[in-house]
């Protein structure tokens, strides 16, 4: 049994909602995209399949509609609007991020679906909640991640370069994110109460709390971070954390070593690499591996403490200038110090850990294709994530929902 | 006020800082019990964040960091010495009377304390386990350690920000601290709801470096299908599309000290809007009239539309832009989107919380608002133990004496 078995989500296509309906479908959910007549406009977002546009061909919508069926209909005609408003009669969920005088239009508002189905869960998306006076202008990644906050704390220190959002469509994401969350919270109060709710989701306050200290240094003292390269944004600038190495590749040093059993991991490290005898600072870090306790605070109030962390930062730099990003990587972490190799997305799929934890999924695309997907991002010991199926050709599922619909083909929720 | 949505359970919660903080200040805010367990013998100090800026006022310690404040809003906090044999019984009596425990430790620990998944499950059948840590239990990193930047950096989050040809700019800030406590607050309801259906518990294990992971698909699936890395000359590409279909696509500088305004092209149609409020020449130019020729000359096109926003206000081309449907958002500092900025306000995003020791205090709300059991945010993280009492008294009915005991023995 999956998590979500049962539980028909309508899905009105669009960017904002796509990841939560591939959430909650990849969750066992039976979710059913609504596309317009000529198809949903995500089917022409590159990259492409074989890099030929086509209907079926975006890697985009191969991505995002994963374990989703879809049924065209044309709702600027009445029947289309019935049609929808059949599906939604007999749906748990209905996900959508029109404008909100669009839902009033398609009879979709609360009071009106809810007159038929009492128990509906209505998720509405919108860029800034739907009782805004902006409700009706565009939002796109970029403009979310700008105006909502994330875009201030990201960039290079050097302040002449303009601020940089993070890649991925992370802007959709945080929205979609909460919006399952707000889904499943109404699902499971349901279960007590009978009744569903509407749900008002705005991507513009999702990513306003998605920007850690930028947000509550300035709500609780007032004080505004500033953007620094390859590290937290802060109001005064720290030092560095990302290391070039000998291979011209990157990692994040994240905190330095500062407790005795980091420092005899780091005299072990470095010993292993055969540069104990090049580094004149080796004693201090001896030193630290000797001692019973550091502390962070003794750093400019005690002399041999101060030397043991800049020793720790010296050693730390100098075995970056020997040894690639990735072998830097392992060899610290198996020192027991934390750092993080600056993988590409591909770099990070193809690592023994993420390969042996299993989370590269085949799914079948018919005639003997089966294409590697990024997997689960939680693993359930007893209803598991998967992929129900790929991504829905444009009217692939027509005739089947329209069945289902007309109780020809026997109740696909339960 | 109707009772909260999620009013019904209660959560065993051994989370920290952010990445799993975040998870249980969801439930919390919904109703839920959450029922904090620190160690009074470290006074807490797991969570860093207990005595870490910002600060109110001039106050200092464990009681008074403004990060722990403000993850942990309508959480019960209690401290239990679990190096104790009678502190690890009123934790076993404590699970007993739990339908979640949560956690983003290492691997191990909470295995070590006695409380590993087959003992939690000996307690309370149903019960259901969730696991947050940054490579997960299983796998040949799972015991390495990590933190929000170091899961970003290996799962292709620090990559894929920064412009060509120089260093990854990365994220600011701790965004996987975040999104991990998101799966992790998924993953709990998703539990939940399977229990409600079917009475059977489970155990979640989660690794923050796998949901990181998930969040680049269509660059994945351009590796799988096309064989094109994302480590490839021209990228990372800055502001640009991601999708490398629409131009001009970008953050371009206005008047101002640090301000900038973002601008997004989607369409023929937008840049139409877009060259009309220029008006000058330039914008006219026929070689611009598609997307393909914008792309070819994005570089000229980005340097002239810099030229023009430098010279205006980012609300004011904002606004103009908007005014015409093309996409574009000034850059908003902290306080302009806090303070300043209506639709926040209209939201309620940042409620008032009350903390014992610090007072009346804003922090971050949800961005969601549900008609009927929606969320609310009224009390602030709890100070070290202030729960103690008022938790073993409630849940495990104990007596003030037998409370004194336990005080005087160090087990609380």
């Amino acid at each position: 049994m999956t998590a979500l078995s049962g539980i028909v989500v309508i899905e009105l296509a669009s960017d904002a909602t796509a990841y939560a309906g591939k959430l909650l479908g990849d969750m066992g959910a039976d979710v059913i995209l609504v596309e317009p007549p000529s198809g949903s406009a995500m089917r022409s977002t590159p990259p492409f399949d074989g890099d030929e546009p086509g209907a079926e061909r975006s890697l985009y919508w191969w991505h995002y509609q994963t374990s989703k069926r879809s049924i065209r209909i044309d709702l600027d005609q009445t029947e289309g609007v019935d049609l929808l408003r059949r599906l939604v009669g007999r749906a748990d969920v209905l996900l959508e991020a029109e404008r909100p005088g669009r839902v009033a239009s398609l009879g979709l508002d609360d009071a009106v679906v809810r007159g038929d189905n009492a128990g509906l869960v209505h998720a509405a998306i919108t860029g800034f909640g739907r009782e805004s006076d902006r409700a009706d202008e565009p939002v796109t990644d970029l403009t979310i991640l700008a105006g909502g906050g994330p875009v201030w704390s990201c960039g290079y220190s050097d302040h002449s370069i303009a601020p940089i959002r993070g890649g991925g469509y992370q802007g959709f994401h945080i929205g979609a994110h909460y919006a399952v969350m707000a889904i499943l919270t109404t699902l499971i109060e349901r279960e007590t109460s009978g009744l569903g709710q509407f749900i008002d989701v705005s991507q513009h306050a999702a990513a306003n709390i998605t920007t850690e200290m930028a947000s509550y240094h300035w709500l609780i003292q007032q004080t505004t971070v500033q953007r620094q390269t390859g590290r937290h944004a802060s109001e005064r600038e720290s030092m560095p954390t990302q290391v070039r190495c000998a291979d011209g590749r990157y990692v994040n040093t994240g905190v330095l070593p500062r407790r005795p059993h980091e420092f005899r991991g780091l005299v072990a490290w470095m010993r292993d690499l055969g540069l104990a005898d090049e580094l004149p600072e080796m004693v201090f870090l001896e030193m630290g591996a000797a001692r019973e306790r550091l502390e962070l605070g003794d750093i400019g109030r005690d002399d041999e403490t101060t030397a043991i962390f800049a020793a720790a930062r010296e050693a730390m730099a100098f075995i970056a200038t020997r040894v690639s990003a990735v072998d830097y990587f392992l060899g610290a972490q198996r020192a027991g110090i934390p750092v993080g190799v600056v993988y590409s997305p591909e770099e990070a799929f193809e690592d023994e850990h993420f390969v042996a934890r299993g989370f590269q999924t085949e799914v079948d695309h018919g005639g003997g294709r089966r294409v590697r997907y990024p997997g689960a991002p939680y693993r359930f010991e007893k209803t598991p994530w998967s992929i129900q199926c790929r991504a829905p050709h444009l009217g692939e599922h027509d005739g089947e929902i329209r069945a289902w619909l007309d109780g020809h083909d026997g109740p696909v929720s339960t | 006020m109707t009772e909260g949505a999620l009013a019904r359970y209660r959560i065993c919660d051994f989370t920290g800082q952010l990445a799993g903080a975040g998870a249980t200040k969801w439930m919390a805010a919904f109703g839920a019990e959450v029922i904090r367990i620190e160690d009074p013998a470290t006074e807490g100090r797991w969570d860093i964040l207990r005595s870490m800026p910002p600060w109110v006022d001039d106050r200092r310690g464990v009681d008074f960091g403004g990060g722990f404040f403000n993850h942990n809003t309508e959480k019960l906090g209690i401290t239990l010495d679990l190096r104790k044999d009678e502190a690890r019984d009123l934790l076993g009596r404590l699970v007993e009377r739990s339908d979640v425990v949560a956690e983003n430790f290492a691997k191990g620990v909470l295995e070590r304390w006695g409380f590993g998944y087959d003992e939690l499950k000996a307690i309370k059948p149903d019960i259901i386990y969730v696991s947050n840590c940054g490579f997960g239990h299983v796998g040949p990193y799972s015991d390495f350690k990590t933190w929000g930047p170091i899961v970003q950096a290996v799962s292709g989050l620090t990559f894929t920000s920064g412009l060509p040809d120089r260093e990854p700019a990365g994220w600011g800030y701790s965004y996987m601290d975040h999104t991990g406590a998101m799966y992790m607050a998924i993953a709990i309801l998703l539990a939940l709801f399977h229990r409600e259906r079917t009475g059977e518990g489970q155990w979640v294990d989660m690794a923050s470096t796998d949901a990181a992971l998930t969040l680049h698909g269509p660059a994945l699936l351009d590796w799988t299908v096309n064989e094109r890395p994302t480590r490839r000359p021209g990228m990372p590409n800055g502001n640009r599309s991601l999708a490398g279909d629409h131009a001009p696509h970008g953050i371009f500088p206005t008047l101002g000290d640090d301000d900038w305004v973002a601008i997004a092209c989607r369409d023929d149609r937008d840049w139409t809007g877009l060259a009309d409020l220029i008006g000058d020449d330039w914008a006219g130019d026929t070689r611009f009239d598609t997307a393909a020729g914008r792309l070819a000359n994005e570089d000229e096109i980005e340097r002239r539309l810099a030229d023009w926003t430098r010279t205006r206000d980012k609300f004011e081309v904002q606004r103009d832009l908007l005014a015409r449907g093309v996409p574009a958002a000034a850059v908003q500092k902290p306080h302009e989107r806090i303070d300043e900025d209506p639709d926040t306000d209209r939201f309620g995003l940042w409620p008032t919380a009350t903390h014992q020791k610090m007072g009346d205090v804003r922090c971050d709300g949800l961005p969601v608002h549900l008609s009927r059991t929606d969320w609310a945010i009224e009390r602030g993280g709890p100070c070290l133990g202030e729960h103690t009492d008022q938790v073993l008294t409630d849940v495990l009915d104990l007596s003030s004496a037998e409370l004194a005991g336990l005080r005087e023995r160090g087990v609380v």
